[in-house]
């Protein structure tokens, strides 16, 4: 009975290694397109009329309504019954990015709008053209106003990217997971991948916290 | 030299300029005073195109303001305005908030930017404050830097729109002694204000505006010592 199950070993380090390199993979790839898609579409929901608004407002609305897991199957079963079957990763990455943008655009827009229209105005009238006065008024007041914000979007992707394991990417709860129905041994692999969750999202805080004092205003 | 001709402008179905005209020569100080709602800071933001308006020609050296040929940021450069809200840049020292515009408006080298910059700062009195963020300074030390702002892009005109209503009593004085400055080197100034002594002893007329329109307008010293106008007399005897 017991030669089923083989007990944790040093051998196993590479496996889990695999694990961390694909969570922080996937992770910087939906913060980072997460972030740009994001500032794009709060800009546009914080200038364009209501109408643009409603529009986008309820796409948004849906990506961040509907459970992750559930978009995660639902997107990778629909493209994969189309007959393109995409790879966990991309599928996984699409639908993370997707979903870190619906939160992201929020906290960008709120950015956009921290900066008051006599803000803007006073800008303006020293001659700067529109785009200047976004790029070198409102874009760097307003991310400063949203960066605690962001920081907190940005560290909840790197949770959330565990949900990627559903639709078989070989994330780190993904591998944990296999380690554990082989070696039986779930108390101290979850112990063990908790701490690498939070040896992954320790540095982007604490750099987030750094960055917070020194932009200070 | 800027000519205001019989300019009218609504918000909606509110007509809040019904018909103004008023030249300002080159050099001259104009003051406009008037109760809250009667137009006087609208037609700054009208010079300014910040604003439209509905009938009506601003001419400023020969520009027409509101044609749609016009080149808005071109003419805004040289027009200096300062708000009653200072909305200093707060990420950025006071140098750099008044060296931004000649940088990135004018093109200027960040050298010569920060050369102007400097000398503007020092001509309104903040020359100690370089390399300080105006969110650690007063509201008259801000809207001091908000006037060297505007001034560094060499305005051939200044508009100021209650710059001080939003200061605490004891910093109006350094701001009005900053007009003061400006008005005694030959700046063109419009200068809408609620100081009577300022419009009275700076200006060379004031403008009394009332729902719309200017009610009086004159030598400064007249209007505001010997009003003609029943509605001028009024509006001084209650701000007095």
């Amino acid at each position: 009975m017991n030669s089923l199950f083989t007990p944790l070993s040093w051998s196993d380090t590479g496996f889990i290694l695999i694990g961390v390199m694909n969570t922080v993979t996937i992770s910087i790839v939906a913060i980072v397109l997460g972030t740009l898609l994001g500032l794009a579409v709060g800009f546009l929901r914080a200038e364009s009329s209501k109408v643009v608004n409603v529009l986008l407002g309820s796409v948004l609305d849906i990506l961040r309504s509907v459970p992750l897991i559930i978009q995660l199957i639902l997107f990778s079963t629909f493209v994969g019954a189309m007959g393109y079957p995409l790879d966990p990763f991309v599928a996984g990455s699409i639908i993370l990015s997707l979903y870190t943008m619906a939160f992201m655009s929020e906290v960008f827009r709120s950015g956009f709008e921290s900066v008051h229209q006599s803000m803007r105005t006073s800008a303006r009238s020293l001659g700067m053209s529109y785009w200047q006065t976004i790029f070198y008024i409102r874009l760097p007041i307003g991310l400063r106003a949203v960066f605690p914000s962001w920081l907190g979007v940005a560290l909840s992707v790197i949770k959330d990217s565990a949900l990627v394991s559903v639709i078989g990417y070989m994330e780190l709860l993904r591998t944990s997971d296999q380690l554990i129905s082989r070696t039986q041994q779930p108390l101290m692999i979850l112990i063990g991948v908790g701490i690498f969750y939070f040896i992954i999202s320790y540095p982007l805080s604490s750099y987030g916290r750094y960055v917070e004092r020194k932009m200070a205003i | 030299m800027i000519s205001i001709q019989n300019v009218h402008k609504s918000f909606g179905d509110l007509e809040v300029l019904k018909g103004v005209s008023l030249d300002v020569n080159d050099g001259e100080v104009v003051s406009i005073i008037g109760g809250s709602g009667s137009g006087k800071s609208t037609l700054l933001y009208c010079i300014n195109a910040i604003e439209n308006i509905q009938k009506g020609k601003i001419i400023v050296d020969g520009v027409d303001v509101h044609s749609k040929e016009t080149n808005k940021d071109k003419l805004r450069q040289k027009l200096g305005m300062v708000f009653q809200q200072w909305n200093s840049f707060p990420h950025m020292t006071v140098l750099e908030n008044a060296a931004l515009a000649p940088r990135i408006v004018k093109k200027m080298s960040k050298e010569e930017a920060i050369e102007i910059a400097k000398k503007e700062l020092v001509h309104v009195g903040l020359g100690d404050k370089f390399d300080v963020y105006p969110t650690k300074m007063s509201g008259g030390q801000q809207q001091r830097l908000a006037i060297a702002r505007a001034l560094a892009m060499k305005p051939d005109c200044m508009l100021f729109d209650e710059v001080t209503s939003a200061l605490d009593p004891e910093l109006v004085g350094e701001v009005l002694d900053t007009l003061r400055l400006l008005a005694d080197e030959g700046m063109t100034m419009i200068c809408v204000t609620h100081e009577m002594g300022f419009a009275r002893d700076v200006s060379d007329r004031v403008a009394y505006f009332h729902e719309g329109v200017i009610a009086e307008i004159g030598e400064a010293k007249q209007v505001i010592i010997d009003p003609q106008n029943p509605l001028t007399q009024k509006f001084l005897s209650k701000v007095r």
